[in-house]
This record gives structure tokens, sequence and C-alpha cells, in this order.
């Protein structure tokens, strides 16, 4: 069976395996920075807001356009939508499958056959709450800054789907990466035992890591919705950029 | 020698045989003193001798290279004969391989889906032309005939099957020792065959893109067969196929 004619092969397969990979990475890659830019609000309001004037094009353009932040959103959006429209082909089909796969896990009690199904419980739950989060990103792009995002956290009651969300995320971005790796055979080396064993250090560091950033910012954005509660609606007012009239 | 008392080993089997009308799945346990080195084989045996005349399992080498006493020790896939009651705790449950046919106790017929695996994968040399066995062979350098002798060793003891929870879910999956063989194949300079030859036999959900990287396989292979890398490998150059 040569094949040197020209019999044609199926490539989607391939095609949707590497989909599969690089939204995953192009995602997991973007969760991280986004958890340092959302982190900015444990250094005060003044660095959210310089954080979000900064994403609005201000230092570039010397105006702030919410609607690039709706852009990105709309960007980020699709990926996450392509990711999960390919990656749902490994969600156990049916509950035969299902059931196959939790006996199997709980007798086998082995951690990366288990961490995949952390996997798929946390994925179900992003399509829901990660579409809801993106699509307030994207209908009101220019409600974001210190006392916008408090008050959406607080006083719209948007925290315990913050809180969930993160979770899911964290746990979903650090098992998917160290997955990614070994799938592709990255960081390999010469010993892919011990460079597994490392890989599986960098999955927890970082989700621990990632979890306590996210946590903590949620804390204070939860903090100053608390404080800000008798003034919702109203917006921050930068201290530095004061009497340029920049209002948020 | 320390005069340590010998530990009381609780050996817990699934018994049951799909040939005997009206048998259902049960557990029977039995008590075995341990003794110095004694391995699963040694248990099975003493059992067999001493307690239950009918319980079926397989051995054949006692050292394993044979990989017919594969079975879930303690819910994981091993091979009896080189599993030392010694690194277990004294209570222990031996049941079949899942996912293969099973014969009877302890006893699974491999041979059955390894044969059409290997038929499915033409797990053999594809030489272009007729091999002239008057002239020499032509030469491999010798790291090259390490690493494919490596991945020779697999034994189809079925381990990585059980071990995969792909697998269990998708039938047709082809597993670690499916994936391992096609390796094999692919870095044999013999075999002509390209790679979109492989990528017809592989390049698909129950082939190398099925493969969830749970590792189970790499993780109980008992020859320790490098098969992480080996399907990273294999992935990386079917997905080339698909550009
Ligand atoms: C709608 C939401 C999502 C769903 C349903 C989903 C589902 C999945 C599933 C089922 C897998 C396992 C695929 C496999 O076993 O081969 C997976 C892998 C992965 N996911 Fe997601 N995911 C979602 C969102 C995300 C997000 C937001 C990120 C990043 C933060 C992400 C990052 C990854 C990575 C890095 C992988 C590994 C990729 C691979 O193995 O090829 N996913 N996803
Ligand atoms: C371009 C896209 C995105 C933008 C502009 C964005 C922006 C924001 C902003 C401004 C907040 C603060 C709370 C608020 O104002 O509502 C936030 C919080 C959060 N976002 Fe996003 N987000 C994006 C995408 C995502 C995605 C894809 C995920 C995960 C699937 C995600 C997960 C979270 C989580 C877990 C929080 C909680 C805050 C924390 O723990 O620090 N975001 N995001």
């Amino acid at each position: 069976m040569n094949a040197k004619n020209n019999h044609k092969i199926n490539k989607v397969p391939a095609r949707l395996d590497f989909i599969q990979s690089a939204t995953g990475l192009i995602l997991a890659l973007f969760i991280w920075a986004h958890m340092f830019f959302e982190s900015s609000i444990l250094f005060g309001k003044e660095s959210m807001y310089a954080m979000t004037v900064f994403f609005e094009g201000y230092y570039f353009l010397g105006e702030r356009y919410p609607f690039l932040i709706a852009v990105l959103g709309f960007f980020i959006f699709a990926v996450f939508i392509l990711h999960a429209l390919v990656a749902i082909r490994k969600f156990p089909s049916n509950y035969r499958q299902y059931r196959i796969f939790r006996n199997h896990m709980k007798s086998f009690r082995h951690t990366d056959t288990s961490t995949w199904f952390i996997q798929i419980v946390t994925g179900f739950v992003m399509f829901f709450l990660g579409s809801v989060h993106l699509y307030i990103v994207m209908s009101q792009p220019g409600d974001i800054g210190p006392y916008a995002s408090s008050d959406r956290m607080v006083s719209e009651w948007m925290w315990p789907l913050f809180l969930l969300l993160l979770i899911a995320v964290i746990l979903h971005a650090g098992i998917g990466s160290y997955r990614l790796c070994l799938k592709w055979g990255w960081f390999e080396g010469k010993n892919a035992k011990k460079s597994r064993q490392i890989l599986k250090k960098f999955q927890y560091g970082f989700i621990a890591f990632f979890m306590t950033l996210g946590l903590l910012s949620i804390a204070t954005y939860m903090k100053i919705g608390f404080e800000h509660q008798g003034h919702v609606g109203e917006r921050y007012h930068s201290v530095e950029h004061a009497g340029k009239q920049v209002q948020k | 020698m320390e005069n340590k008392k010998a530990r009381l080993l609780k050996i817990s089997i699934l018994k049951y045989d799909p040939h005997v009308k009206g048998d259902k799945p049960h557990i029977e346990t039995f008590e075995i003193e341990e003794a110095p080195g004694m391995t699963l084989f040694i248990v099975l045996n003493d059992i067999r001798e001493h307690y239950d005349a009918s319980l079926k399992f397989d051995f054949v080498c006692r050292a394993g290279i044979c990989g017919s006493c594969a079975m879930l020790i303690n819910g994981r896939p091993g091979l009896a004969c080189r599993t030392l009651t010694a690194k277990l705790d004294p209570e222990i449950m031996l049941a079949p391989l899942p996912f293969f046919e099973l014969i009877g106790d302890l006893s699974i017929y491999t041979g059955r889906w390894m044969r059409g695996l290997n038929e499915r994968l033409e797990t053999w040399i594809h030489a272009q032309e007729e091999i002239d066995v008057h002239k020499l062979e032509e030469r491999m350098e010798p790291e090259l005939a390490e690493e494919i002798y490596e991945l020779d060793r697999c034994v189809e003891c079925g381990c990585c099957v059980a071990g995969c929870g792909t697998i269990q879910m998708r039938e047709n999956f082809v597993g670690a020792v499916g994936m391992n063989k096609i390796a094999r194949y692919q870095l044999d300079p013999r075999d002509k065959r390209s790679n979109k030859d492989y990528y017809e036999l592989v390049g698909d959900e129950d082939g190398v893109f099925g493969c969830m990287t749970l590792l189970g396989c790499e993780d109980v292979c008992p020859k320790d067969l490098p098969l992480q890398s080996k399907i990273a490998y294999l992935r990386r150059k079917m997905v080339e196929i698909g550009k």
C-alpha cells in the first residue's frame, strides 16, 4: 500500500487536533495575562484605572476608545467558541461512555486520568459562565474600571459567577497546558519521565499561583464594591488624569 | 536474619466464568502467609494448589517476557509475575484486565484483539522489492537499531490498553500498543511506507488524534516503553501531513 499514488487522504482529523491545541494555547496564555491585568486592582484603584485606559488605547491615541476592548473581546470570544466546538468531540458522547470512564477513573486512581475529567467538567462550566462574562465585555466595554467593575461584582451580583469561572478557568488552563506539553512532546529533553515530573510541578504551581492571584483580586473588587454600594453608577475619577477631564 | 513475623495477605479475587451457566461475578478472599521474595505468581499458584483448584489465570514465562499474566492489581494493570507482594498492602484485590474477552476469573484472551490490531495496522516490514537473501543487508546505525529494538520490546500484554481511559470509552481506538508499533515501523528504514501511508492507518480519531494524553499507558507499561514520547513523535509526524 505505497501511497505514491494520489488518492486523497482526509486531512480534517489532523487539522482539528491542531486547532484544538492552538486555540487552547492561545486561551491559556491569554488567561494568564488577563489575571495579571485584573490583579492591578491589588495595587490600588489608580493602577487598575491606568490598566483600563491602556487597553482603551489612551496612551497611544490620546483618547479612550472602549470599543477596542470590545474588539479584543470579540476576538477572544471567537477563539473560545472555536476551541469549545473542537474540544467537544472529546466529551463522553453518551451516558454509557460517561459511566465507563468514571468507573475506570475510580478504580485506576491515576492523576492524569482524573485531571482529564476535571478538564471536561470545567470546560462544560465555562461554556456558560465564560459566555456571560464575554458578552458583557463585548456589550458594555465602557463599563470597566475600579468602580464600574467593583459595582458589577457586588451590586450586580456577579461575584458568584466570577468565583466559579475563576476556579474553572485556572484549573482548566493549568491542566490543559501541562497536557499540551506532553501531547506534543514539548520540553521533553533527554529524559521524558523527568521532564514530565517537572512539568507536573509547573502545572500545580501555575494553578496555585493564579488561583491565589485571582481570589485576592476578586476579594479586592468586592471590598471596593461594598464600600461603593451607596454610589453605584458613579465612575472613578483619576487623580493623575483629573486635569484632563478623563472620566470613568 | 531478622525474625520478623510474616504478614498475612488477604487476596481478594474477582471470580467469574462466563462459560459456566449461572455463574455470577463474585469476590472470593484467600488468606496466605507471605514468604520472602513472594510474587503474585507464587500467590496464585499457592491458592490454586491449596484452596481453589478451579481458579483460572494465565502464566507462561514467569519472568515478565511473555505478557500473559497481566491483570488488575488493586485496580492498576500490571504483570503478576513481576509484582512483589512486599511492595503492596496486605489486602490485595485482583481482577481480570477489562476490555479484553474474558476466558474465566483472571484469564483473558488478548490474542484475538492483538492479532486484529496487527492486521489492521499492518505491523510488518513493507519492503519495496523482493528481499534477496544472498545479498548483505543494508547497514543501519547502531543508535537507530537500538531505538527500534527498544520499541520492539512490546510483549502485547494489554496493560496499556487496560490503563487507557480513551479506549475504554471508544473501542476502536488503537491504543498505545498500536501507536508504538507504527512508531517502530516508521523509524525503520527497511519499511518503505511513507508518512502518508501511516497517516492512512492512524491519522484519525481512532488513531493518534484520538489519544487524549491521559498517559495511563506510559505509567503502567511493564516494559517501560517510552510511550508518551513516541505518541507525541507520531502526532507531530501525522499533523504535518494534515497541513
Ligand atoms: C467553552 C469553554 C471550553 C470548553 C468546552 C473546553 C473543553 C476542553 C476539552 C474537552 C479539552 C480536552 C481535549 C482533549 O482531551 O483532547 C480541552 C483542552 C484544553 N483547553 Fe479547553 N475548553 C474550554 C475553554 C478553555 C479556555 C478558556 C482555556 C484557556 C484558559 C482552555 C484551554 C485548554 C487547553 C490549553 C487545552 C489542552 C489542549 C489540547 O489538549 O489539545 N480551554 N478543552
Ligand atoms: C477580551 C476578553 C476579556 C476581557 C476584556 C475581560 C475583562 C475582564 C474584566 C474587566 C474583569 C473584572 C470584572 C469586570 O469588570 O467584570 C474580568 C474578570 C474576570 N475574567 Fe475576564 N475578560 C476577558 C475574557 C475572559 C475569559 C475568556 C475568561 C475565562 C474563560 C475570563 C475570566 C475572568 C475571571 C475568572 C474574572 C474574575 C476576576 C479575577 O479573579 O481577577 N475573562 N475580566
